[in-house]
């Protein structure tokens, strides 16, 4: 049952009826949960501090959530350098800005709802518009929390994208994510990352061992003939979990992992779109609307490129709240159910 | 720290000639475009004469010096007062006065870091300024700097709510290396800021907050020395505002009897009027 977002001061409420629903709510600040995959714990704490240790500029800034996005690991390594900025997100991201003024590297976080629509004016005006190296971390981006639209930042990427000199990063798994930190730091402009926390699987080495994050470049993690599935995310885990099981009954699934969303690798997509003869496939953690979907349709589009084309995503609506594997389920971003869409779509 | 100042701050200029020469200039920018916030510009330019000729450390002809004090403009369309004092500085060249506004200006209406020498920030988007001011007295204080951050706001933007997030931050982070300045000229776009989004008692609100305040008449040069004095001086780890009440269009009496609002209506014909105004009021 899909809950209607629409203020009606008629509405008739039905009671449900106790046992009859399924699922079960996982914590706002669970793991995303992979199933046969290792998990590491906060790679991106531990990654920032190994990296801080290196670099004396980088500093951390949250909104009250250093250990909802792994950065109480960097608090503790270096308390000198972590500032508690409270709730409040417009000082939190002007005060890096201000600090990325005296030269810092400000990594500040928060969850990607309340950075991409509560402080997006400071991003825009006090960072961006100055190319200023602040990096924007954030946990529970696109459906990754079953806490409903207060929480789902499935708009985020559409919102950033817009922005000019912005590089935006939406990280497959833990390697992706500590790979990621160097990167992102030895990048001279403003960045905005979306985060997986907590207990993060650790997907891309177990099918692609040579794989390494490269900021700006897609990677083709496992080639195929009958489809090209070109993802983002942990929807490149699903998109590899599905591509995996297709073999077994012969379909050859091609996997196009895109984790720098801004600015798009248009040239490894052109190049693996371009080869023809296979459907090309979007899979984001996001809504259909201004994600990577749209950009890579605009990317084929402009050049001349045509292939069949569908994209899976989140829904144009404010999603329902719940259990998280149910929540993929119905939105279509489970494994099972991109094997659904693609087998349907071929 | 050896306290740093330009040749022009060594000279006995008194800071009324100073605040007159901004007002001069800023009515002769409003000239070159024939509009501009010249009634916040005539208002505040004794507050910047103060500032830029008693307060701040800097060196003219290196603006990007790292001991300079950092003065930020909030108020992204007070540029023109603020490219005003600039020119008075030495830091701006007074013939750019004549390209205020025009294609390709490093004197944009609204003022932005990217396009003036000395303009620290783009502000503009109002109630930005002293959240960033925070970031930049954490910064000096982790570097042991002991320059000053002095942002320079509007009672307009009291209303924002991420000036009192900025506040809590200042206070809570004990940043007394920050020096906010309340222009409050009592106007905003739709009229009176006490009838519009009232802040008042806007004394005891910043001390709620956790900061050093004091209120002065923001045209009197004495009374504005003592208070910065006051706030540069002060010896607890407060942050620091001086509320500085200020008359639009001072020193134009003929502007300033008229009904004032956000962008005050000057004819075609009056800028030389208020330039002959202010030539018979020409301190010494």
């Amino acid at each position: 049952m899909t809950i209607q977002h629409r203020y009606d001061p008629h509405r008739k409420w039905e009671p449900r009826q106790p046992g009859t629903g399924g699922g079960k709510t996982s914590a706002m600040i669970a793991s995303l949960a992979a199933e046969g995959y290792d998990a590491v714990p906060a790679p991106f704490g531990h990654a920032l501090v190994e990296e801080a240790k290196k670099n004396d500029r980088i500093v951390g800034l949250t909104a009250d959530l250093a250990k909802y996005t792994d950065l109480h690991v960097f608090a503790k390594a270096f308390p000198d350098r972590f500032y508690q900025m409270g709730m409040a997100e417009q000082v939190m991201v002007s005060a890096a800005a201000g600090m990325a003024r005296e030269g810092f590297i400000p990594f500040a976080t928060t969850y990607a709802v309340f950075a991409s629509r509560r402080a997006y004016d400071f991003i825009a005006m006090a960072i961006a518009e100055e190319y200023l190296p602040v990096k924007i971390v954030c946990a529970l981006p696109g459906l990754t929390t079953g806490y409903g639209p207060s929480h789902q930042a499935t708009e985020d990427l559409a919102i950033f994208r817009g922005l000019p000199n912005l590089t935006i990063v939406d990280p497959c798994d833990a390697i992706d994510v500590a790979e990621a930190v160097p990167a992102i730091t030895a990048h001279p402009g403003p960045v905005y990352m979306r985060l997986l926390r907590g207990n993060v699987p650790s997907v891309i080495h177990k099918h692609c061992p040579d794989y390494r994050f490269e900021l700006g470049k897609a990677k083709l993690l496992r080639d195929g003939t009958d489809a090209l599935i070109i993802s983002s995310g942990f929807m490149t885990m699903r998109a590899l979990d599905a591509a995996v099981a297709m073999e077994k009954d012969g379909t050859s699934v091609a996997v196009l992992h895109c984790p720098t969303i801004k600015p798009l690798d248009t040239r490894t997509i052109l190049a693996e779109a371009g080869k023809g003869g296979r459907l090309i496939v979007t899979a984001e953690n996001h809504t259909v609307v201004g994600g990577l979907g749209e950009a890579v349709a605009s990317t084929l589009l402009t050049n001349g490129v045509t292939p069949q084309f569908r994209m899976i995503g989140l829904p144009d609506q404010f999603l329902d709240a719940g259990a998280l594997p149910s929540l993929h389920d119905r939105y279509g971003i489970s494994t099972e159910a991109i094997i659904r869409q693609v087998r349907g779509w071929l | 720290m050896q306290h740093e100042r330009s040749a022009a701050t060594l000279s006995n200029t008194s800071l009324a000639r100073r605040a007159w020469e901004i007002r001069r200039k800023a009515v002769r920018m409003g000239e070159v475009q024939g509009q501009g916030y010249v009634g916040q510009a005539l208002g505040v330019a004794d507050v910047l004469a103060v500032s830029y000729f008693h307060a701040l450390n800097y060196r003219p002809a290196d603006p990007e010096w790292e001991g300079r004090d950092r003065f930020l403009l909030s108020i992204g369309h007070y540029a023109i007062a603020l490219y005003s004092a600039l020119i008075e500085a030495g830091i701006l060249p007074e013939a750019e006065l004549e390209t205020y506004g025009a294609d390709d200006s490093r004197l944009p209406m609204s003022g932005m870091a990217a396009y003036t020498p000395g303009m620290e920030i783009t502000g503009g988007s109002l109630g930005q300024g002293l959240g960033i001011g925070v970031g930049m007295a954490m910064g000096l204080k982790a570097k042991k700097n002991p320059a000053f951050v002095y942002n320079l706001m509007s009672d307009g933007e009291l209303g924002e709510g991420s000036t009192w997030e900025a506040a809590m931050a200042a206070a809570h982070h004990k940043l007394s290396n920050l020096i906010c300045i309340v222009d409050f000229n009592d106007q905003q776009a739709d009229g009176k800021s006490t009838e519009t989004l009232s802040a008042e008692p806007v004394h005891d609100k910043w001390a709620a907050f956790g900061w050093h305040v004091q209120r002065v008449d923001g045209n009197d040069i004495d009374a504005l020395v003592a208070a910065f004095d006051t706030a540069r001086n002060l010896a607890d780890d407060r942050p620091r505002a001086i509320v500085c009440d200020t008359v639009m269009c001072k020193g134009v009496p003929f502007l300033e009897a008229r009904e004032i609002t956000h962008f005050v209506r000057v004819e075609a014909d009056e800028w030389q009027k208020a330039l002959s105004v202010l030539d018979e009021t020409k301190p010494e």
